[in-house]
């Protein structure tokens, strides 16, 4: 029987079995101020090194402020954690991009746009989206601090294999329809709990024929469906965007990654435990209506009834939902009026996202009594976009341009939403007060939330490419 | 860390599904840098009517009288769901709970109890229905978790759940994972040592 992309990696990293443990190599470990610093006082109580500190590299993202680089911008507990990362990362000699650095960003922007992340490695992270990194072929997950710690003392985690899901999208996208549709739309459909225990692989020609950014906006929502990680099988694509990146193999170490890059897709004969469908043109703009990204319809579609769900569970979380969520069921998501946006976070923050979200942008004006702002995922993100001068798109439309961070994304900083306030975000969730207590978040893609910012209400975006 | 073995405690009820990492911990107290302390932050934005945690939502599940002192946490589908944040054990554990039984858990947080001797037990719906009635009619029902014999108890009713044989192991034993691994260090170096030049 043939093996899938995940057996391969997975063979590849086992280090040894001890018992019904396998323990497996880590390539890469980033880390952030918020997980990393319990792990960094364990390893110092028990008076462990960090073995490869060589394979670890830090940046601020989660606790900084979006309009200021001074450390103490949100507070005296902000910035403690910030220190606290700086020592430690002084201290453990581990490489860190602190605020202010032009390398800076959010964790899952930086580590690709440095060519860290290559196909074929394991990356993780104390952080669940680090599913993103599977868009280069690289089994990549979250991890709690006690892992992080574990890592740090061993570059080693022991691991159970996980089911492997297939998702297959075959077709092409419709105009206005995006990367981000396509991952609210399988999540929408196999349920927000639907991958536990899988890691998914997407296939299919609608995938095959994204960008890498977009195959990171599809990979990082992995962890919204359950999943361990989700994988895209590498290819020319792949290939392309690592070539010349910073920290990206040079010369016959590049030939040599190549050619074992080159094997790197799930036999034909592979199993999966699971395999689902979609059709890339049946994939409208979709817009979530509820408080897990599951509950999720496509923007010209009515809010659900609970009494639809068939499961019981289901119906009463639809229902506390919407009682949450101020909408009604049968209510259609373009008659319902917005406070904010926040175009930003590690699922939409990336260079294509605000090309995307500026070409909307320029045709009018944000409208009255909406707040908008515009987060860069990265200095670098940052930098191209204002030499393209995307900045002064959004800024004569009235958004605001920030400082790259995770932001509005959780608020952990002062981008916070009050209690009422209605958000299109282009974030990863739309739980309750995740922006804020009281907060209402709805998740879509660039376009879509750079739309309604401009119409004070959902629109469908395909209106506006026409 | 001293291990998990028996049980006998009361139960609060969590009769919700979903219950998110943000719900559990949410983000404004992740700024800390120790492990502890988390419990009074809890299910903080259910759990209090104010941003200052000084007046309780009385309608809360977990703030009626009779489920203080609870040590058992009863919940539904996809318990934990959302972020890596071990906050999410240290604050269930500083709080007092040293079980959760829910109909089933996200993956990350599932690991993250592991490593804080936090046990999470899965039960089907309707075996959660019956601990939920339970509980309902006695909220002083005492019930019972044996974990070597991976076992539920409440009156008449007895589930067994199943878990892991190595995770059963680590919260009887309460294990050192990293020394463990440590003991295993010269396979670690040999495998660094065939790695090709761009990994
Ligand atoms: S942008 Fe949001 S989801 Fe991504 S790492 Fe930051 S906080 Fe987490």
């Amino acid at each position: 029987m043939g093996k899938t992309l995940y057996d391969k990696i997975w063979d590849m990293h086992l280090v040894a079995q001890a018992g019904t443990d396998n323990l497996i190599y880590i390539d890469r470990h980033l880390i952030h101020e918020v997980t990393s610093p319990q792990a960094f006082a364990g390893l110092e109580e028990k008076g462990r090194k960090l073995r490869r500190p060589d394979r670890t590299f830090a940046t601020m993202d989660h606790s900084i402020s979006t309009k200021s680089l001074a450390l103490d911008a949100c507070g005296p507990a902000n910035q403690l954690q910030l220190r606290t990362l700086m020592e430690n990362c002084e201290k453990f000699g581990v490489e860190l991009f602190p605020v202010g650095h032009k390398k800076q960003g959010i964790v899952h922007v930086i580590g690709p746009e440095l060519g860290l992340i290559l196909p074929g490695m394991t990356v993780v992270c104390g952080d669940s989206h680090t599913a993103t990194h599977g868009a280069f072929g690289a089994l990549a997950f979250g991890i709690g601090t006690s892992e992080v710690e574990h890592v740090f003392a061993t570059q080693t985690l022991k691991q159970g294999k996980a089911k492997a899901m297939k998702v297959e999208v075959n077709g092409t996208l419709s105009i206005g329809v995006t990367a981000k549709d396509i991952i609210l739309a399988i999540i929408g459909k196999i349920g927000h709990a639907g991958a536990t225990g899988y890691v998914l692989e997407y296939a299919g020609s609608a995938i095959a024929a994204l960008s890498m950014e977009e195959r990171m906006t599809i990979c990082n929502m992995s962890i919204e469906a359950g999943a361990k990680a989700g994988l895209i099988a590498p290819d020319q694509i792949t290939f392309d965007y690592l070539k010349d990146k910073e920290r990206a193999p040079k010369g016959a170490d590049w030939e040599a990654a190549l050619a074992c890059w080159q094997n790197l897709k799930s036999d034909a004969d592979a199993q999966f435990d699971t395999v689902v469908s979609l059709t890339a043109e049946d994939i409208k703009p979709q817009v979530t209506w509820g408080t897990n990204p599951g509950q999720v319809v496509a923007v010209d579609e009515p809010i659900p009834a609970p009494t639809s769900f068939s499961d019981a569970v289901e119906r009463t979380s639809a229902e506390k939902a919407l009682k949450y969520m101020g909408l009604e069921a049968g209510q259609k998501l373009s008659d319902v009026a917005i406070s904010h946006v926040f175009i930003g976070s590690c699922t939409n923050s990336r260079i294509e996202d605000l090309r995307a979200a500026a070409k909307i942008a320029a045709k009018g004006k944000v409208a009255a009594g909406v707040n908008a702002i515009v987060v860069p995922g990265s200095y670098a993100v940052k930098q191209q976009a204002e030499a393209e001068q995307l900045d002064k798109v959004f800024l004569d439309a009235g958004f605001e341009w920030r400082l790259p961070g995770c932001s509005m994304c959780l608020g952990m900083n002062d981008d916070l939403l009050q209690a009422g306030d209605r958000c299109a975000s282009t974030s990863n969730r739309n739980f309750e007060g995740r922006q804020g207590r009281g907060a209402r978040t709805h998740l879509v893609s660039p376009a879509m939330a750079a739309a309604a910012a401009l119409a004070g209400h959902f629109v469908d975006v395909r209106e506006l490419d026409k | 860390m001293t291990g998990i073995i028996q049980l006998r405690a009361k139960a609060a009820p969590l009769n919700r599904a979903n219950v998110d990492t943000d719900q559990i911990i949410p983000k404004q107290f992740l700024t800390a840098v120790t492990r502890a302390g988390y419990g009074k932050h809890l299910f903080h934005d259910w759990r209090y009517l104010d941003l200052e945690e000084k007046v309780p939502n009385p309608e809360f599940e977990l703030n009626r009288p009779e489920h203080q002192g609870s040590e058992i946490l009863l919940a539904r589908e996809n318990f934990g769901c959302g972020s890596s944040r071990e906050h999410a054990p240290w604050s269930l554990t500083d709080y007092g709970f040293k079980a959760v039984i829910a109909t089933s858990f996200a993956d990350i947080f599932y690991g993250n109890c592991m490593n804080n001797q936090l046990l999470p037990i899965a039960l089907d719906n309707s075996q959660m229905d019956k601990l939920f009635a339970a509980v309902d009619a006695d909220p002083q029902v005492q019930i019972e978790i044996d974990l070597p014999a991976q076992h539920v108890r409440v009156g008449e009713h007895s589930f067994a759940f199943e878990i892991k044989e190595h995770h059963k192991y680590k919260l009887i034993k309460g294990l050192d994972a990293i020394g463990e691994t440590l003991e295993l260090v010269a396979k670690i170096d040999a495998y660094e040592q065939q790695l090709p030049a761009w990994r």
